[in-house]
């Protein structure tokens, strides 16, 4: 297991990286340099050096260091405005860090690659849907747009989180927690590898925590990742669990 | 459970275009209000300044652009507003197609439903301000690159606006300036049609903007909407 937090770490993944190479992110492939002595921790698919994210002059987040290993989650946790949505959210490429490295799949990319985005899914605190549509139609559009898939894929995603019985009510008169349902079946259709989840069992009953319990795990099994923030057990296999905790930021 | 094969940039624009049209199949109402605001904007000129048909001619132009351009605006505000709201912006920017092209999809979806019917009606309209129906093809290719414009250019006002609430006046007022040109052109090229002469070079210079605007404006808007998410 490795917790990486906060510059307390054992052997920096700073280190990792030649420091001249980390000015070209982009597209092109940069090779990537190990220093002797820590060359086995780029292995993983996914690593993230010393990111850094202000507000105007308030430091959110700072030199958040962590990998993340095929088959194994990594679960966020931390007090109310710790910056776990925003850990979220700026890995996901959708708030721009002041400092910080993406080694993806060996290469070093900006966090808005559409190829690192391709093998990413991300939900956040609100499932991602129209209103006005039903669930079927929100699922056709969610996935279409990265992926070609036919009725009977949508059926067996809806038929994961027993969503079939409300998937062809228009959004807007359903529970929260089915709307979650119906968030989480596009999810597993997405084709994603990389799944970043913000309070992924929020509003969900029990027999729907469960359901995203086996979906979650069975996503590891077969060599996915997945990134949570949540103050609620995941019921996931401990030993495939790391985690890291946020906590305020010292200046 | 098979995974199909990634998504194409044509099956995401169809995508996004599919979806636009059954929101605006399960909401009329945003589709129609638009519409209905233009029609009773022009018609309150015969009641208002004159009913010589000679007169209200003269200003015709003006009168069918600047409702046209302030309809359009209405319907703007809603561009993105929602997409934001819903988390549907957010999908677009992670789904690994590019989303210059997706927006660009989605303006395009945009036109369809305000700038098209807007121009379509406008002949109709003008008939109440003395234009004859012989100038309808003027009129209509003159409000048709005219519309598709405003709604590139009400792209990157809409983006830029995401993050400001009750953001529809700055809205207006970011778009409305660059909206000049078009104005001008448009008022020139329905002005020439009107009296029956040829509307051709207005028209061109229209049509220039139309793709001026179609080849950065994108750009601009996908911009400005990875800043409104932040």
């Amino acid at each position: 297991m490795v917790v990486l937090q906060r510059l307390h770490l054992a052997a920096p993944v700073a280190e990792l990286v030649d420091a001249t190479d980390l000015k070209s992110v982009g597209r092109k492939a940069v090779p990537v340099r190990f220093r002797p002595g820590a060359p086995q921790l780029c292995m993983s698919p996914l690593v993230v050096n010393n990111l850094t994210v202000y507000r105007g002059e308030r430091a959110i987040l700072s030199g958040i260091s962590f990998e993340l290993r095929a088959g194994r989650a990594l679960v966020v946790t931390g007090p109310n405005g710790a910056g776990k949505t925003t850990l979220l959210r700026t890995l996901c490429g959708l708030v721009e860090p002041e400092d910080g490295q993406l080694c993806w799949h060996s290469e070093l990319l900006s966090f808005r690659d559409p190829q690192y985005h391709a093998d990413l899914a991300y939900l956040g605190h609100e499932a991602p849907l129209k209103m006005d549509l039903t669930g079927r139609e929100n699922l056709r559009g969610l996935v279409g747009l990265r992926r070609i898939v036919d009725q009977r894929d949508i059926e067996a995603g809806l038929g994961e989180m027993q969503a079939r019985s409300f998937a062809d009510r228009a959004v807007r008169t359903l529970s929260a927690g089915q709307r979650r349902r119906i968030a989480f079946a596009a999810l597993s259709l997405m084709g994603a590898t990389l799944w970043v989840l913000d309070e992924p069992v929020t509003n969900l009953d029990r027999a729907g925590e469960a359901l995203v319990q086996t979906m979650l795990s069975r996503h590891l099994a077969s060599g996915g990742m997945l990134l949570a923030a949540t103050h609620q057990p995941l019921g996931l296999d401990p030993s495939l669990c790391d985690s890291l905790i946020l906590g305020p930021v010292k200046v | 459970m098979s995974m199909g094969t990634a998504a194409g940039s044509w099956q995401a624009a169809r995508i996004v275009l599919q979806r636009e049209w059954l929101l605006a199949v399960r909401r009329p109402a945003q589709v129609l209000q638009p519409l209905a605001f233009f029609a009773v904007v022009t018609a309150m000129f015969p009641l208002g300044y004159t009913p010589e048909l000679a007169k209200l001619r003269a200003i015709a132009p003006g009168v069918l652009w600047v409702g046209a351009l302030l309809a359009s605006l209405l319907a703007l505000e809603h561009l993105f507003r929602e997409d934001a709201s819903d988390g549907t912006l957010e999908q677009y920017v992670l789904s690994g197609q590019s989303l210059t092209w997706l927006l660009l999809a989605k303006t395009i979806a945009h036109w369809l439903l305000t700038g098209l019917p807007l121009t379509l009606m406008a002949p109709w309209l003008g008939v109440a301000l003395g234009v004859p129906l012989t100038a309808a093809i003027g009129v209509m290719g003159a409000l048709a690159l005219g519309t598709w414009t405003l709604s590139l250019l009400g792209s990157i006002g809409a983006g830029l606006t995401l993050g400001v609430r009750r953001g529809g006046v700055l809205l207006s007022l970011l778009t409305l300036p660059l909206a000049v040109p078009v104005l001008v052109f448009g008022a020139r090229a329905t002005e020439l049609a009107i009296v029956g002469d040829s509307p051709t070079g207005a028209l061109y210079l229209l049509g220039s903007l139309a793709v001026l605007g179609l080849t950065l404006a994108p750009l601009a808007a996908a911009a400005a909407v990875r800043i409104g998410l932040e």
